[in-house]
């Protein structure tokens, strides 16, 4: 299931995506906010042009007439730059989507530092904790191009809100075609009893080389890949806690809010163990995805080492 | 009512009435909500629903009915009392507004109880949802309207121009916004017209407040019809108690132009009832026991 084949970036894929599910017989639309290039929602604009609503740079109008759209049936795709939606439009996505549960799907892409020479204004880092503060809302964070095809599938079959974050550069592609992304599951990438490292987005490929890192030194650690925050695989979390005793997070966004708040709320109530965090804590800068990527230090080597330190934190 | 059924001017003016009592009644009984806004566009909901617009009580969900979202989602008095009216809530669950347990929170909420198009009660909301509810029906090529309630505060958000620019550009012809255009808004007077001695008052570019309290010139929206028809709106200005005017406004704006029309419906908030009317206090505010009895007798009822 795990390979590593190539590059692509996880926004390449959702016009063709939609496209492909729109020839299904779904009944697609698609409203942009001239960033459809950059997102690739022109694809869709280009083979569905009567399905593809250009309404200017005006991201809470483009959360509402998605709204209004999923009221008369339509599966409502919209997107833009995570920083823009839901940076500018959380309220509209509270009260046009999240309370009525209308069947609206933001694909956000350009989220988190790896956005790159753009800098701190266009690096969300706080997109995941405003999705996720809002319970109805499904929140995803693909780890490749395959991963990310499966993501916005499974958000025009699934009704309801749906929040699917994608980044800019080419990441490599860790997935093979067999690959089945499953709404609330956290799949084993790799097997491990001492401590598991749960990653998402492009980290889950810096937890895998952390794993291999770590074996070297005789560490056997666990990877999951937590795509899917919600839901969450909360029985995968709770038996990673219970079965290695040691937890790691490892995510492109702010610790507090994202799936470090997310794996210590849950294990603090049902079964503490000590947890590292890997992630962002301050805001971002210019550079290039990879320099930024060392400079914060979203690494194997962070993971590791906060996998080091969480083992030696365990009790008996 | 699956067709705009022939209804005299006569029983809608009776239907205001009774839409006006339950108004004061649902907020008298939980001494909380927001009577004055709902007074004042108590004629233009029922011309809608009881002259203009094909919808049926008995199928809420049906998908060639024409849409009403109502932006100004604080005036659910005058919403869930003209939805009572016309068949959609039994009379009595009126009385059950704004308490625990019942359907008829104390803003709007989607489909609850059926029927209401849209959760609101965040201003600026409501156009961009009836945009996206027209674009639907003509990409389905149903022949509905989408029509959409805005207060003054409302045109002074920002997603409401929004969606004006986006309409326009879209050639929205399925769609008609209607201005609820009282002059009062949560603070104070919108503008300088509508409190008293409007024309005395000094020429002061900025709001300021008033000896008793109110805020002036909280934002002025004048001239509203040009900003609508630079965004490329029909624009249509009449008196907002008037059936006749609103009838006519709404009969013209069914017509597909091309574009989206807009009629702006100049209202007294607080329309009925002499010690709310023009009076911003009662935006938000309930009437007492005793100006409820004052009221109603007001409005021609014995109680």
């Amino acid at each position: 299931m795990v390979q590593v084949s190539g590059e692509k970036a996880t926004r390449e894929v959702f016009g063709p995506t939609l496209v492909k599910l729109c020839r299904e017989g779904l009944d697609i639309v698609c409203v942009d906010a001239d960033l459809g290039y950059s997102t690739s929602a022109v694809k869709f604009g280009q083979e569905f042009p009567e399905r593809f609503f250009a309404i200017g740079v005006a991201e809470q109008n483009m959360i509402g007439v998605a709204a209004g759209l999923a009221s008369c049936g339509k599966v409502a795709f919209c997107s833009s730059f995570a920083v823009f939606a839901p940076g500018h439009c959380f309220d509209q996505l509270r009260m046009a989507v999240a309370q009525p549960k209308t069947n609206v799907k933001l694909f956000a892409s350009h989220a988190g530092v790896v956005t790159g020479e753009d800098g701190a204004s266009a690096e969300a880092l706080e997109d995941l904790a405003l999705m996720l503060s809002m319970p109805t809302f499904n929140v995803l964070f693909p780890a490749d191009a395959v991963e990310c095809e499966g993501a916005i599938e499974a958000a025009a079959r699934n009704d309801g809100p749906f929040y699917i974050r994608a980044l800019r550069p080419k990441t490599p592609i860790i997935f093979d075609e067999s690959y089945r992304f499953e709404l609330g599951k956290w799949p084993q990438l790799r097997e491990g009893s001492d401590v598991t490292l749960i990653a998402c987005g492009e980290l889950v490929k810096a937890a895998l080389e952390a794993a291999e890192k770590l074996a070297g030194e005789g560490v056997s650690a666990r990877v999951l890949n937590a795509s899917s925050l919600r839901p969450f695989d909360k029985d995968a979390l709770i038996a990673a806690a219970r079965e290695t005793g040691a937890l790691v997070t490892a995510e492109d966004h702010f610790i507090h809010g994202g799936l470090g708040g997310l794996v210590a709320e849950t294990v603090a109530a049902e079964h503490p163990v000590p947890v590292g965090y890997v992630g962002m804590e301050r805001y971002g800068t210019s550079g290039t995805w990879e320099q930024l990527l060392d400079y914060f230090e979203l690494t194997p080597e962070a993971i590791a080492r906060a996998a080091r330190d969480a083992i030696a934190r365990k009790s008996g | 009512m699956t067709q705009a059924a022939a209804v005299t001017n006569e029983e809608l003016t009776e239907i205001a009435r009774r839409v006006r009592r339950n108004i004061l009644r649902m907020t008298q009984q939980v001494n909380s909500g927001h009577p004055g806004g709902s007074l004042s566009a108590v004629e233009i909901l029922a011309t809608l629903y009881f002259r203009i617009m094909r919808h049926d009580p008995q199928n809420p969900a049906w998908p060639d009915r024409d849409r009403f979202v109502m932006s100004k989602g604080h005036a659910t008095p005058l919403l869930y009392a003209t939805l009572s009216e016309a068949g959609y809530i039994p009379e009595e669950e009126l009385m059950t507004f704004r308490r625990l347990g019942s359907r008829l929170q104390g803003h709007t909420v989607m489909n609850n109880p059926p029927g209401i198009e849209m959760s609101a009660g965040a201003l600026g909301m409501g156009l961009s949802f009836a945009l996206g509810a027209a674009l639907a029906g003509r990409l389905d090529k149903r022949d509905y309207h989408v029509y959409c309630l805005l207060s003054d505060g409302d045109c002074q958000e920002g997603q409401t121009w929004e969606a004006a620019m986006a309409a326009g550009h879209h050639a929205a012809g399925n769609l008609i916004a209607i201005v609820d255009r009282n002059h009062i808004q949560n603070d104070g007077y919108s503008d300088y017209q509508r409190f008293e001695d409007g024309d005395q008052a000094p020429d002061r570019p900025g709001g300021w407040v008033m000896p008793d309290g109110h805020t002036a010139n909280i934002m002025n929206l004048e001239p509203l019809e040009d900003k609508w028809e630079a965004f490329g709106w029909a624009t249509m200005r009449v008196k907002g108690h008037d059936f006749d005017a609103i009838t006519s406004a709404l009969e013209a704006a069914r017509e597909d132009m091309g574009q989206p029309s807009v009629i702006i419906c100049e209202t007294t908030k607080g329309k009925g009832v002499s010690f709310m009317e023009n009076n911003p206090d009662y935006h938000g505010k309930a009437p007492s026991a005793e100006q409820l009895v004052q009221a109603l007798s007001e409005l021609g009822f014995e109680e």
